[in-house]
């Protein structure tokens, strides 16, 4: 199953006053993710994500750093270059052409993937409960 | 016997003693008259008895026929029908003896011959013959010719070697030579006998390139370890293969025979070979058609099939596809295992194939009947069509194996007609699409949709939209209809998939778009 990775609704980036000045995929010395590279239909090549395997960094006007990480296990496909040249496709448009990654977990752990991330009734009771008891 | 000459002799009793059966040691000669392998296994015996004994008074009173050459390989279908080479009676004149010497009636049981195990014996009979045919009718087979093709047990080619090499044996005493490609192969003698007796039960001619083959497998279990000293002697030839149960076989026998050299063979395997215990036996007698084609084209009216059946996990998630709907009745009626279904390109589960229809093949494996008239084509084509409204076909007729590869290469090279209906979230007026229309061979690139990324790599797809007309529905809805290169994914060109095809509908009118419906042409 592909994944694609999207910015959360509730992600600070997208709040408002907030505005992108640039996107790394220079993640470390040794690793950009924009050298991924994947051939063949098993995608043989990829650069293999853990879930807290940080896919870019992401600054904002404010001086703030955010990394954005995987979440997931899998294969990363591809990074969305348009963001590099369009950094504010992320804030207008974060679940459609500004996504962060394309991956692809593996065929034996797709069910354990899906099982571990909330479906979107979940995710809003999380925010509910956060605004709860920062009140 | 007149094919058999003076130099002949010493063979002839060599192979009789060591238990080789005549028509073997005919081989072994270079015979090559069709007709003499064909007559009655006790008469050849008896003039091969004869021929020996006549040995004691050669010189004046025998009289020989015109010697018979070393033959070449014969075609199938010539027959060698040499009257003056055949005289009813054994070709042999008879001699009256001095001694009133009975003609040695060896024991009544025929025994095994040590090169052949009985091919050319026992399995030259009107007995097997019947067997055989008697499995070809009840298959049911509708065919006009036949092929008779018979596997052989690899020992046999063993044995044939040490049977040559002994005959090469004797024959250097006399500083006479035997090329291996001289001697008469078992196959072919095989099918000198047995072809014109199969042609006569079944009443159909054999032809070798006739479709529907009748096939024999033999076996020989006694001698099967027989292969065995060939692995230790020539390593190299026998490969473990994965899905076949014995490495020894006969190509890889025949291959490791050509390299071993002829003291290492005699070091190994008797010579001459052993006599067997046990004639070969017939493991499977199958018939097999040649496989037919069917082609046409299909419409496809429901968006709710899949034109392949869609099964996961060996649940099925979709009742029904296009490739069943249209074989069930071929397969009822060609009545053959099994189909290979293949078309010019394919269309989503939820697309309708309008106009002409999409030209498709269906490969009928092993059919039973193989002929069907225009009118009998019609026909089926109209069964089709009546079972069901969800999809139709037209133009249905046989076609030869090549027509699949043509309708293949149309699919690259073919331009597309589709018709989409598109829903815009911000509102459109009717001039706000017009400009569509006056778009020629817009180049778009599209990388692999994220819908079939997980099975196909991923590339990046540069394709040419030819021409565009809109027709507007309302302030969020209008139908497209576009001609595109082949292999251009419509969808994802409205919906632009992530911004992974550029341009797009979306980018172009500077909204969000999707797809509601899509049909093609």
């Amino acid at each position: 199953r592909i994944c694609v990775i999207t910015l959360a609704e509730a992600h600070p980036l997208l709040q408002n006053g907030k505005t992108i000045t640039s996107i790394n995929y220079q993640i470390s010395a040794n690793c950009s993710r924009l050298q991924n590279k994947v051939s063949g239909k098993s995608k043989r090549g990829a650069q293999f994500l853990t879930e807290l395997a940080p896919l870019c960094r992401i600054s904002s006007s404010d001086g703030e750093e955010y990394t954005i990480y995987s979440c997931i296990r899998g294969r990363l496909i591809e990074v969305n270059e348009n963001i590099l040249s369009n950094p504010a496709l992320v804030q207008e448009k974060p679940s459609t052409e500004g996504y962060i990654a394309v991956v692809l977990p593996k065929f034996e752990e797709s069910k354990s993937v899906t099982q571990g991330l909330l479906t979107q009734k979940e995710y809003e009771e999380v925010l509910l409960k956060r605004l709860n008891s920062s009140s | 016997m007149s094919s058999l000459t003076e130099k002949d002799r010493p063979v002839v009793q060599l192979l009789m003693n060591t238990g080789t059966c005549p028509r073997c040691i005919l081989r072994f000669c270079c015979v090559g008259s069709q007709a003499l392998y064909r007559r009655p296994y006790t008469d050849l015996m008896k003039d091969l008895k004869e021929f020996l004994k006549n040995n004691e008074e050669k010189e004046d009173t025998v009289c020989f026929d015109v010697v018979d050459l070393p033959c070449k390989r014969i075609r199938l279908e010539h027959t060698e029908e040499r009257p003056d080479d055949l005289n009813h009676n054994g070709a042999l004149q008879q001699i009256p003896l001095a001694n009133d010497e009975n003609i040695a009636v060896e024991n009544s049981a025929v025994k095994i011959c040590n090169v052949c195990l009985g091919i050319l014996q026992e399995f030259c009979e009107a007995d097997f013959v019947k067997k055989v045919c008697q499995k070809v009718n009840s298959a049911d087979y509708q065919f006009t010719s036949f092929v008779f093709s018979v596997s052989l047990p690899p020992q046999l080619s063993v044995r044939e070697r040490a049977a040559w090499l002994l005959v090469k044996q004797e024959m250097g005493k006399v500083g006479l030579s035997l090329a291996k490609d001289d001697i008469v192969q078992l196959k072919e003698a095989y099918k000198w006998i047995i072809h014109p007796q199969l042609s006569e039960e079944l009443g159909v001619p054999a032809d070798g390139k006739s479709l529907f083959e009748v096939s024999v497998v033999f076996a020989h279990p006694e001698t099967e370890e027989e292969c065995r000293f060939l692995a230790t002697a020539c390593p190299d030839c026998f490969k473990p293969a994965k899905n076949k149960q014995s490495v020894f076989t006969r190509m890889a026998v025949i291959k490791a025979l050509e390299k071993i050299k002829e003291e290492d063979f005699l070091k190994h395997f008797p010579c001459p070979p052993s006599s067997p215990k046990n004639l070969c036996v017939a493991l499977e007698i199958q018939c097999n058609n040649g496989a037919i084609f069917v082609a046409g084209r299909y419409n496809k009216y429901s968006r709710n099939l899949p034109q392949t059946p869609w099964i996961i996990d060996g649940e099925r998630k979709l009742e029904s596809s296009v490739e069943e709907l249209i074989s069930e009745h071929l397969m009822a009626e060609f009545k053959a295992n099994s189909f290979n279904f293949s078309s010019s390109g394919r269309e989503d589960v939820d697309v309708r194939t309008l106009g002409n229809g999409r030209p498709f093949a269906i490969e009928l494996v092993n059919p039973r009947r193989i002929h069907f008239t225009a009118e009998e084509m019609k026909g089926l084509q109209q069964t089709i069509n009546n079972s069901s409204d969800k999809i139709q076909v037209r133009d249905l007729q046989l076609v030869t194996r090549s027509a699949i590869g043509r309708m293949k290469e149309g699919e690259e090279e073919k331009t597309k007609t589709y018709s989409a209906l598109i829903w815009t979230d911000k509102a459109i007026q009717k001039e706000d699409i017009t400009f569509l229309d006056d778009i020629k061979e817009l180049k778009v690139d599209q990388k692999t949709p994220l819908r079939v990324l997980h099975r196909r790599p991923l590339a990046v797809r540069c394709r040419i939209i030819h021409t565009m007309k809109s027709e507007y529905i309302d302030e969020h809805h209008f139908r497209l209809h576009l001609k595109t290169q082949a292999g251009t994914y419509i969808k994802e060109f409205v919906h632009g998939d992530f911004g992974r095809t550029k341009p797009n509908i979306g980018s172009l009118l500077n909204r969000t778009t999707d797809i509601l419906e899509l049909d093609v042409e």
